[in-house]
């Protein structure tokens, strides 16, 4: 039997893992894109702000966005977008959830969150902060691995996964909205010309990619050389690459039909299908991507609201 | 350099790795052999070892302390404590005949009350003790077992016998300790665990418990629902409440995971109501129903006592069982037994003096400076005054505190607690130590292997708490072969 109140924690000791991992990938992706892309362009640190979504947060700590000041934001520093906070949260959520969770997996994250609080992005040598963040997505994927080769296929796995594929959808989202509502005008504006720019927005998509680990699968099932169409279109529409949006609300509507009462969930799941399904990229595209990725997104924070409304105790 | 038995000294103790500088005692034989086989880098290697075992289990207790609850690493030393298989399982037996003994007369005192008739125990003593509780008269638990879970404190004095110092009785708490204390030993001395030297293992624990736990069960099904009722995250147990839970495969609940309807008690899960058979209490009774006890308790779940009451879930340890864990009653546990068995006591209580009798007390105050003073119901090693250690003010401020509550009080001679060896900095010392095993009963009864034995890791103290500075060692029960 899964308490509503340990449903909730793994729930959220999930998503946070999901988030953190995918953050230090954002970071490790970024700083390799930052050296190859012309000084002029509009992409900066900032875009990396926008997609963890704590543009007002950072703004009132900083005035600009550096590389410095935006690592240390969303590596140590006390805030709600940085890994610190997030493994900060999901030991938390692990720690008072130990009685469901294999032994390893607590230990695990205990190990993890001691070696993010014991080490700076700050002030090591070149390349330092290219392992630590490896260490992160390796450890995260570890542990992802851990549970799914050692848990039941029980509720409580149930709710770890139904976690992961939303934390990922959610992710998968905010990068393509950076990647086509901001990036693009940026890089077609101000004073450098568009054959200037062409390699470098290829660079650009490649990239967004790479920070989702899609480089190599969008190569082998898209085949096609790297341009905005086709990469959105692969992120949020193919249904075999595991963070892929539609990928992940398939996964969602074959979890959700193993817990009871699941109804309200599966039919937002559903409506989030056809919103995604339905999306003209091409179209889109020129029109301008970002209201429509809006969209989705409220769709996929519907679902959260209704799993909560279902199975977690209510707020008090 | 390495350890040197000769130059171990325990000085007037009784210790129980040698029996004189230079010779340990038959059971400690190899170990002590094998320590001086390493040197002192190569234990604090192993040392350093536990330290991060201990760190990445997340093994730890919470302090409170005025910078905010602390959760800290469970302090523990590498070297093992020894006790011969011989001498542990008269105590075990001991401890069985004494948790036997103690439920009978709980049973008794809520039921029949033959022990007042019979004016072995008086009558006042009971209704005075604040963990009395008047609303349980009447109640008749399944197997007449009110106390299914028992940590008694053991301690050994100058004659190297095993004493009772304590029955706990209420919640409690310490035997997580001593199943990862044996995990993270196995860890840093792997070597000693081979087929010569044959330690009992302890990790049947929490099957045991589960086992005891499901025979209360009032529904005869083959999988009661068994729960861990904890106080919630910052309780100081926490990490206990969620091991045990983990390893019976029980679930942990709050007072909020669970509601009364019918007389009934229910846990909130994903599929909605679900019916609860046992609750392995870990919350003190004063707070698990605010509709009978504590009113402002936030902690426990209305209703839950009439359901008790009601022959409609079974709760471990009972309410009420705590009135024979005070100290005063204590003091009349060898009559108990007596009484109830029509058996001598195995076990040895701690020599103690009754502030409610006039001569005793007179005793007490006229020798204050070489007595152990304890209240009757505090816990944690508060509100005792050590006589040979208090100054003129403190000793004062007792004499007044006794002759003003006379029944709170009781008093016992200063025992010099055995001593151990500790790895401290530079090398092998003797510590004080006190043991706690701890004792299930329900149809049948169970002891553990040894049991948790506390530490006091600064020389010369006898204050062995973790929430004072004490520190843990794994115990070994082991058989001469």
């Amino acid at each position: 039997m899964l308490l509503s109140r340990v449903a909730e924690r793994v729930y959220w000791q999930s998503r946070y893992l999901e988030r953190a991992e995918n953050t230090a990938r954002l970071l490790s992706v970024f700083s390799s894109l930052m050296m190859d892309l012309p000084p002029k362009t509009k992409l900066g640190w900032h875009s990396l702000i926008q997609i963890a979504g704590a543009t007002e947060a950072f703004y009132e700590k900083h005035k600009v966005a550096t590389e410095r000041s935006v690592m240390r934001y969303m590596w140590a520093d006390q805030n709600d977008y940085s890994i610190s906070h997030m493994l900060v949260m999901a030991r938390e959520n692990a720690r008072t959830t130990r009685e469901v969770m294999p032994t390893e997996a607590f230990e695990h994250i205990n190990t993890l969150y001691h070696f993010a609080k014991d080490n700076s992005l700050s002030g090591e040598k070149p390349g330092a902060k290219h392992e630590l963040l490896e260490k992160i997505i390796a450890s995260c994927q570890q542990l992802t691995g851990l549970i799914s080769g050692t848990m039941s296929r029980d509720d409580t796995y149930t709710f770890i996964s139904l976690a992961r594929n939303i934390e990922r959808a959610d992710m998968t989202t905010r990068i393509v909205d950076v990647g086509s509502g901001d990036l693009l005008p940026g890089l077609t504006g101000g004073d450098i010309s568009q054959q200037v720019l062409e390699p470098y927005e290829n660079l650009l998509w490649m990239n967004i990619l790479r920070s989702l680990s899609a480089y190599q699968m969008y190569r082998q099932h898209v085949q096609q050389i790297v341009n905005s169409k086709d990469v959105v279109e692969f992120l949020l529409k193919d249904g075999d690459f595991p963070r892929a949006v539609i990928y992940n609300l398939n996964e969602l509507k074959v979890l959700l039909k193993t817990l009871p009462r699941h109804g309200k969930a599966s039919t937002q799941v559903n409506k989030a299908l056809r919103v995604v399904r339905t999306a003209d990229i091409a179209m889109l595209l020129e029109r301008g991507l970002l209201e429509h990725i809006d969209a989705m997104q409220i769709e996929i924070g519907s679902i959260h609201q209704k799993i909560a409304q279902t199975w977690f105790l209510p707020q008090t | 350099m390495r350890v040197n038995w000769k130059t171990y000294n325990p000085g007037k103790f009784f210790d129980e790795m040698i029996s004189s500088p230079g010779y340990p005692r038959k059971s400690s034989r190899r170990l002590a052999g094998y320590l001086s086989s390493l040197t002192h880098e190569e234990l604090l290697e192993k040392k350093t070892a536990s330290e991060l075992a201990i760190k990445t289990m997340g093994v730890s207790f919470t302090v409170y302390s005025d910078a905010g609850n602390i959760d800290r690493e469970w302090p523990f030393d590498i070297i093992p404590r020894i006790i011969a298989a011989k001498e542990w399982d008269q105590t075990s037996a001991g401890l069985q005949q004494r948790l036997r003994a103690i439920n009978l007369f709980i049973n008794d005192i809520y039921n029949d009350q033959k022990i007042f008739k019979d004016k072995v125990v008086p009558r006042e003593l009971i209704f005075e003790s604040t963990n009395f509780r008047k609303e349980c008269l009447g109640i008749k638990p399944r197997f007449g077992v009110w106390a299914h879970i028992c940590g008694t404190d053991l301690i050994k004095g100058d004659s190297g016998e095993f004493l009772v110092l304590e029955d706990n009785l209420r919640v409690p708490s310490g035997v997580s300790y001593m199943l990862e204390n044996r995990r993270v030993t196995k860890r840093v001395f792997p070597e000693l665990f081979d087929h010569d030297y044959n330690i009992r293992p302890v990790t049947e624990y929490p099957a045991q418990l589960l086992e005891t736990l499901s025979a209360i069960s009032p529904r005869k099904v083959k999988h009661p629902e068994v729960v861990v009722l904890t106080p919630g995250v910052y309780n100081s147990a926490y990490f206990e409440h969620s091991f045990l839970a983990q390893r019976m495969g029980a679930e942990l609940v709050e007072g909020g995971d669970l509601v009364v309807e019918d007389e009934k008690v229910y846990m909130k899960t994903i599929d909605g109501l679900s019916q609860v058979d046992v609750i392995y209490r870990r919350i003190d009774d004063q707070f698990i129903d605010p509709t009978v006890f504590n009113k402002d308790s936030m902690l426990g779940v209305p209703g839950l006592f009439n359901a008790w009451v009601k022959g409609n879930v079974a709760l471990a340890n009972a309410p009420g069982a705590g009135v024979a864990d005070d100290k005063i009653i204590y003091t009349y546990v060898p009559k108990i037994i007596k009484y109830y068995l029509d058996e001598d006591p195995i076990l040895p209580n701690v020599e103690s003096y009754m502030c409610i009798d006039k001569a005793q007390r007179d005793h007490v105050l006229k020798n204050l400076d070489k007595l152990v003073v304890k209240p009757a119901n505090e816990s944690g090693g508060y509100g005792m005054l050590i006589g040979p250690q208090a100054s003129k003010k403190e000793l004062a401020e007792f004499a007044r505190r006794i002759n003003a509550d006379p029944r709170n009080y009781m008093a016992q001679p200063l025992i010099s607690l055995s001593t151990v060896p500790i790895l401290s900095d530079r090398v092998v010392e003797p510590r004080h130590v006190d043991l706690r095993p701890f004792v299930l009963q329900a149809d049948k009864s169970y002891v553990t292997a040894g049991g948790l034995t506390r530490v006091a890791m600064v020389k010369g103290s006898y204050i062995v708490n973790s929430s004072q500075g004490g520190g843990s060692k794994d115990t070994w029960i082991v058989d001469d072969a």
